[in-house]
């Protein structure tokens, strides 16, 4: 639903200032990331319920390969600094600079995702199905639910490319790409929690 | 969005350009019809929307209504043959269902969506397009869930669908997959109804309308969605692991495979306890408008009433588990719970004494409205007073799914919520449509709808405390007792208390369209009314106000009608509501911007139904409904948020040229 929010039109701001001096989009990003994390709270306390029921097939200690998703956990962190620097170029009305630094982020975004369907491959061939315990059942849903975060942060990532480079007047769209950026670092801290709570604290 | 620029003479007369698409934009051309069935399916008026909400909310009133009066005949005497036991499953399934996700809530939408910008003085909501998604979006999702009645059966765990109720064992039609996905449409509607209001309410108030002179109802609306913001997203959750363990093979809830029970039940009641509050503020919103007009006096400690709305939304966080006493959670749990619950009826209790107050000393008019709210002061405060015994753990061990819990909420929700809903049809009526509803007719509306509730859901009191337990399917002469407590007398009691509630609300309908086939006109201020959006034309223009009012108090309409005298302290009347009108039309704004209708929102909605679909029967379908989702959303995006010259038709004269100017 984001994609509505963040392109939903500049009615009630053009023109005259609004009550709280906030534009009306950043005012709905936030309270659609605040809404995220109820969905994601109520996620991970499935997964920190279940983590332990483990009927058969692998336990989490013995699937999780903690040095890869570490490299991929700092790949997709570094993302935020290539999205700040996005920001920054658009704030300066840099198209160029903009589109450069978008980019990278979503290819920086794309190695994470790619990273983890190797991650979940491994794991399936490891005997671990999305239906062979509540550990892996509540292990892909919560990681799962991540990923498609991540995924269409990156479909609004190139769709902004893909616009700014129609638009005909430079940083036009620049306070799109600062709400795009909240809803990636909002992807990104939660995938810090979500680091934490499934790799690497054992169960 | 597209700005219509609309000249406006002096003599306040419109002139609406007509407006025609010459080339696509975003994949369609832009609709531009402004009156006909075109107009209304792809509106993004708020007033419109509001207008469709309450009409779909009615339809599913009646449609759940229904469902509740089949019920009554099934317990009307013993050994009921009406029903079979699965079809009665389904039917109070469905009822509750039905009454709370698509009768209550789309009709809060419906005054929220219309009353919030003419009370904050603002022309729409801050997305417009997002409100039309929203309303396609819980119409789909009522339609979708009422499909399952054809496709081998509803939904049967009850409204609440505690596993193991919800599995695929005990309930192998797709009734509850049905249910879980069309809840996830309804959810996404909520949601994007949530976020548009909260931020059409912190934003787009009219200058000098601070937080504290904002209307009581809008307030209190605010803070249901912000419980709507915070309370879907669980329920989101909840639904989907219902769906996985349903469509996917996942045992989320599966004991048998060491799943744990109480997690549904802890996300369901996380969502469901707000989710009561998000029922019945809206209708303490309503009356809190209706008392003060109908006493002749301000609303008695407005700061009180809001602060205390306020309060609700926040310790309706932390009741959720009293939902949960007899699951064993553990006596600190209960404890800690039980505490918390009668301490919510604190905020509760100081609206009841403000609106009492506010009638105290007023000089009170006995309205059809009046009678509502009034009739909410007292019904509810009952309910209040059953739910403060649920709150008494080892009373409420006691009551627990008997007969006792469906009297308190029933007290709660209807002579709660739908009570104030009721006196809101009658109070803003002569608002929206111009013509003031049958007072007569709209008293003995009252009476009936009180005998019959009364009748209905007094006796289950008796009943739940003599042991009937909620949704058992038939009762038995031989263990119905005898004497004054006998459940054979109570349930016929509650029986024909239902038709006498049928009758009431049959009564309503016929007063609906009395009035809509009349020709009288209702006065433009008919109550004397004190907030604003009574300071425009009923129905109101589509821009609402000429000009933008600037307010200087709580309860503005009020203070520009009436001036306090400095030495008497008395309030006279200084201007009629007609004056005030005239006088705006005469300074009105020249270039005022509306956003134009969208074909994007009916076409994105459409497209959920269709992945829903696809989960239950076809993968492949739910594919296609989501690359038409995307197509969909890419279409939304694209769309000009300011429509070119070229969708504009050439003016027809040389006037109206000058009055429009280069668009922002």
């Amino acid at each position: 639903m984001s994609d509505v929010a963040v392109h939903e039109a500049d009615h009630g701001t053009h023109g005259h200032t609004t009550s709280t001096g906030l534009s009306n989009n950043k005012v709905a990003m936030w309270l659609f990331l605040g809404s995220e994390c109820l969905l994601f709270g109520g996620l991970i306390s499935t997964y920190m319920l279940y983590r332990g029921r483990v009927s058969e097939g692998p336990r989490p200690g013995n699937v999780f390969d903690i040095p890869f998703t570490s490299v991929s956990s700092f790949i997709l962190l570094m993302s935020s600094l290539t999205m700040v620097l996005a920001v920054s170029a658009a704030q300066n009305r840099d198209d160029r600079g903009t589109t450069l630094w978008l980019t990278i982020t979503a290819l920086l975004g794309a190695t994470f995702v790619g990273g983890q369907v190797y991650e979940f491959t491994a794991m399936y061939n490891e005997g671990l199905g999305f239906t062979t315990s509540l550990f892996g059942s509540s292990f892909y849903t919560l990681t799962g639910f991540h990923g498609v975060h991540v995924t269409v942060g990156i479909i609004m990532l190139m769709s902004l490319v893909g616009i700014i480079k129609r638009s005909t007047i430079p940083g036009d769209k620049a306070e799109v790409v600062e709400l795009i950026g909240l809803y990636w670092h909002f992807v990104d801290v939660i995938w810090i929690i979500i680091f934490t709570l499934v790799y690497l604290i054992p169960a | 969005m597209a700005i219509i620029e609309r000249p406006v003479t002096t003599q306040g007369v419109e002139i609406a350009l007509p407006a025609t698409p010459s080339r696509a934009q975003g994949g369609f051309k832009r609709p531009v019809a402004t009156t006909g069935w075109k107009s209304w399916l792809f509106t993004v008026d708020h007033k419109k929307l509001g207008i469709m909400y309450g009409v779909m909310a009615m339809f599913f009133f009646i449609l759940g209504g229904l469902e509740a009066v089949l019920i009554r005949l099934q317990l009307a005497a013993p050994n009921g043959k009406v029903l079979s036991a699965s079809v009665y499953n389904q039917m109070f399934t469905m009822h509750a269902t039905t009454m709370v996700f698509l009768f209550v809530m789309p009709m809060a939408a419906a005054f929220a969506n219309y009353f919030i910008p003419l009370q904050i003085g603002a022309r729409d909501v801050a997305f417009p397009r997002m409100n039309a998604f929203g309303f396609w979006c819980i119409l789909g999702a009522g339609i979708f869930i009422n499909l399952s009645w054809f496709f081998g059966g509803a939904a049967d765990g009850g409204w609440f669908m505690y596993a193991p109720n919800s599995g695929p064992i005990f309930s192998p039609s797709h009734g509850v997959d049905f249910w879980a996905l069309g809840l996830q449409i309804a959810g996404i509607a909520s949601l994007t109804g949530a976020i548009n209001l909260i931020v059409t309410v912190l934003n787009m108030r009219a200058p000098g309308m601070s937080l504290m002179k904002m209307p009581v109802f809008t307030w209190l609306q605010l803070v249901v969605q912000f419980l709507l913001l915070f309370a879907v997203p669980v329920i989101t959750v909840a639904l989907f692991l219902l769906s996985f363990q349903r469509n996917f093979g996942a045992t989320f809830f599966d004991v048998s495979a060491g799943a744990d029970p109480l997690l549904w039940q802890h996300l369901f009641w996380i969502f469901g306890h707000p989710e009561v509050y998000i029922l019945i503020l809206p209708s303490f919103g309503i009356i809190s408008e209706v008392l003060p007009v109908f006493s002749k006096k301000p609303l008695f400690g407005y700061p009180f009433v809001v602060f205390s709305g306020a309060a609700i939304g926040f310790v309706g966080w932390g009741v959720w588990a009293h939902h949960m006493f007899a699951s064993g959670l553990g006596p600190v749990s209960v404890a800690v719970f039980s505490i918390s619950t009668m301490a919510i009826a604190i905020p509760t209790g100081v609206k009841i004494v403000n609106w009492t107050l506010t009638l105290w000393g007023g000089k009170l008019r006995f309205t059809a409205a009046m009678h509502f709210a009034i009739g909410l002061i007292v019904l509810f405060t009952i309910g209040g007073l059953s739910g403060v015994t649920h709150s008494v753990a080892p009373s409420d061990t006691q009551q627990t799914d008997t007969y006792y819990i469906v009297a308190h909420f029933h007290y709660v929700l209807f002579g709660g919520a739908v009570f104030g809903i009721f006196s809101g049809f009658y109070y803003w009526w002569p608002k929206m449509f111009g013509k003031t509803l049958n007072e007569k007719l709209g008293k003995a509306n009252f009476w009936l709808m009180v005998i019959g509730m009364n009748m209905t859901f007094g006796p289950m009191h008796i009943l739940g405390l003599q042991g009937q337990p909620r949704r058992m399917y038939q009762w038995t002469e031989a263990r119905a007792g005898e004497g004054f407590f006998n459940l054979a007398f109570w349930n016929q009691i509650a029986s024909i208390g239902s038709l006498i509630l049928t009758l009431g609300i049959f009564l309503f309908i016929v007063n609906v369209i009395k009035t809509t086939r009349s020709k009288e006109r209702a006065p433009l201020d008919p109550w004397d009314a004190r907030t604003l959006e009574w300071m425009t034309s009923s129905p109101p223009k589509e821009h609402n106000f000429d000009v933008i009012p600037n307010v200087h108090h709580l309860d503005e309409f009020f203070h520009r009608k009436y001036e306090q005298d400095p030495v008497t302290h008395e309030y006279k009347q200084i201007a009629t509501a007609e004056e005030i009108l005239a006088d705006q039309e005469a300074h009105a704004d020249k270039h005022i911007h509306m956003p134009s209708p969208s074909y994007w929102p009916i076409v994105l909605a459409a497209t959920l139904p269709i992945i829903t679909i696809g989960v239950i029967y076809s993968i492949p379908v739910a594919i296609v409904g989501g690359i038409f989702l995307v197509l969909a959303m890419f279409g939304w995006a694209l769309e000009p948020s300011t429509a070119p010259e070229t969708d504009f038709d050439p003016p027809a004269s040389e006037e109206s040229t000058k009055e429009l100017t280069p668009l922002v």
